[in-house]
């Protein structure tokens, strides 16, 4: 197997090509909080996937540790080809209302995206101080995109769109996992099962949720709930 | 004396290439329509033909919509020539950095904007207020990239940040990338390409730039149509020059060099005219309030940018 120690001028780049490709993961974030429509949420929510799952064959290539290409094939397909179209099916059976339903409007919500990210920064940097540069960076832009699916999650009235949310706070999850060295594989199979198992259970609730209140909008579960906001 | 010729070389280069890269823009459009397309020389025959009529001055225009074109005309051209292309060594480029660029494109967007008012018609007051609300925040966001990039190559002078790009002190920075993102949103909206305002509409509703030049005719219309096509090839200009500075030629390098320099400046503006051409294919234009979104997300872009400078401690 070729490595990186084999071709010194990509040696340099190495940690570069993982920030870039990790900034491209960040950007895809604020892609999700950005777009208006289901089908596009959905569709870049897939191409965020995809290119975790690139990071983690990189990260696979420069560490030399070929279990993190299962992770790259995990990314690729339960997240990048399999939930899509799961959510795809979802929202084309459920007949929802294509546009997102934001409870904060899109540029407060891209403000606040920002200064999440500016936090995870701040927050990262005394933690990191004895690390390099390098996984400063990483963890900082993990720690980014975590943090931008639960603004997600939060901004967010459509279940479905909330759904993506959370997923995407899992990619920022294996983000951080596939730049640490030494993360087991199971830890991260296990990762991925759960957020399957996950999803087939937001499938359940989605229908379940559809059926009691016409709706997927949570604002009825707080009604529900008895909680007057 | 060297650094004299290629400046005014280049000053004449500037603008006799600028339509030239309309031509090419429009025809990559007219072919991925399913178009012929007029020919890539075709906006020479139009400032030509528009140079030849005669110009109508509305009765309520004042002074100020006379000289209004040859003002914006200047000061587009002026930032064109201050930003290099094929090499570093020119006359102008130490006189001016790329604050003063963004100062002299706000000049011209000024001057736009008041003759639009001038005539007293609807339509034109109607396209300076948005003109307006286009800059109030891309103007923002283009500064906040400069400053950005000034952070990672320590000046603010082109010529020097081409130099320390290609010196080789700049690895793949993610810092760049965000800038490179927020440049091109700000330039799509600069030069009032979709989907920030379409150049060919005549649509009261979707008009910015149009709508503002709309009293204007023959050579007065010529001008700022000329500026048009230089602001759009100055904005190429910068994305290469900044980004891509790659082939430029430095100070005291020999002739072929410089050769070389205006070779690769040809193939990455002709690169980036077919790249907007088929952009501008795919997207459609937003809603005039989504713009706020768009350009908002340059600015985003633009701050990001800046704070990954000081993870990646490459400040």
């Amino acid at each position: 197997m070729i490595s990186v120690q084999q071709l010194p001028s990509l040696e340099r780049y190495a940690y570069d090509m993982a920030h870039l490709i990790g900034a491209v993961i960040l950007m895809m974030s604020f892609g999700l909080l950005y777009q208006r429509r289901m089908t596009a949420v959905i569709r870049t929510y897939s191409f965020q996937a995809m290119v975790l799952a690139l990071a983690a064959a990189w990260q696979a290539f420069v560490q030399e540790a070929p279990h993190l290409y299962v992770s790259a094939l995990i990314a690729l397909l339960f997240k990048g080809v399999a939930v899509p179209f799961a959510l795809d099916w979802l929202v084309r059976r459920l007949g929802i209302h294509r546009t997102v339903e934001t409870a904060l409007g899109i540029g407060p919500t891209m403000i606040a995206g920002v200064a999440l990210v500016a936090l995870s920064i701040v927050l990262v940097l005394p933690v990191t101080a004895s690390a390099a540069a390098m996984t400063r960076e990483n963890l900082a832009l993990a720690m980014s995109v975590v943090l931008l699916g639960l603004l997600m999650m939060i901004t967010r009235r459509n279940a479905v769109t909330q759904v993506v949310g959370f997923m995407s706070l899992e990619n920022g999850l294996i983000l951080a996992a596939v730049g640490a060295k030494g993360m087991p594989l199971v830890v991260e199979i296990s990762v991925a099962f759960s957020v399957l198992v996950a999803m087939a259970l937001f499938g359940i609730f989605f229908f379940r949720i559809r059926e009691r209140f016409d709706s997927l909008d949570v604002a009825y579960l707080e009604t529900f709930r008895g909680e007057r906001r | 004396m060297i650094s004299f010729l290629f400046g005014v070389f280049h000053t004449g280069l500037v603008l006799a290439a600028a339509p030239l890269v309309m031509g090419i823009v429009r025809l990559t459009k007219a072919r991925l329509q399913g178009r012929r397309g007029a020919s890539v020389l075709q906006p020479y025959r139009d400032l030509w033909r528009l140079l030849q009529k005669e110009s109508v001055v509305a009765d309520s225009a004042s002074w100020l919509f006379r000289i209004a074109p040859y003002l914006v005309f200047v000061s587009v051209w002026l930032a064109a020539t201050i930003m290099p292309t094929f090499t570093t060594d020119m006359l102008l480029t130490p006189a001016a950095d790329l604050i003063a660029l963004v100062a002299l494109l706000g000049t011209a967007r000024f001057f736009t904007a008041l003759a639009g008012l001038d005539a007293g018609t609807a339509f034109g007051g109607l396209g300076s207020s948005r003109e307006m609300f286009v800059a109030s925040i891309g103007e923002p966001a283009m500064l906040m990239v400069i400053f950005s990039l000034s952070l990672l190559t320590h000046t603010t002078s082109p010529a020097q940040m081409a130099a320390y790009v290609m010196s080789g002190h700049v690895g793949i920075e993610v810092s760049a990338g965000l800038a490179l993102a927020a440049m091109v949103m700000v330039a799509i909206a600069e030069n009032g390409r979709i989907p920030i305002d379409n150049p060919t509409t005549h649509l009261e509703l979707t008009m910015i730039h149009e709508a503002m030049v709309l009293e204007y005719s023959g050579r007065h219309l010529a001008l700022l149509e000329a500026a048009a096509m230089v602001r759009l090839l100055l904005f190429m200009s910068i994305i290469s020059c900044l980004f891509f500075p790659w082939g430029i030629a430095g100070p005291d390098s020999g002739l072929l060099e410089v050769l070389w320099g205006l070779a690769a400046w040809a193939l990455k503006v002709g690169l980036l005219a077919v790249v907007l051409g088929y952009f501008e294919t795919m997207l459609a234009k937003m809603r005039v309030f989504l713009i706020a979104d768009f350009l908002g997300g340059a600015l985003l872009l633009a701050l990001l940018a800046t704070i990954f400078l000081y993870v990646s401690e490459a400040v």
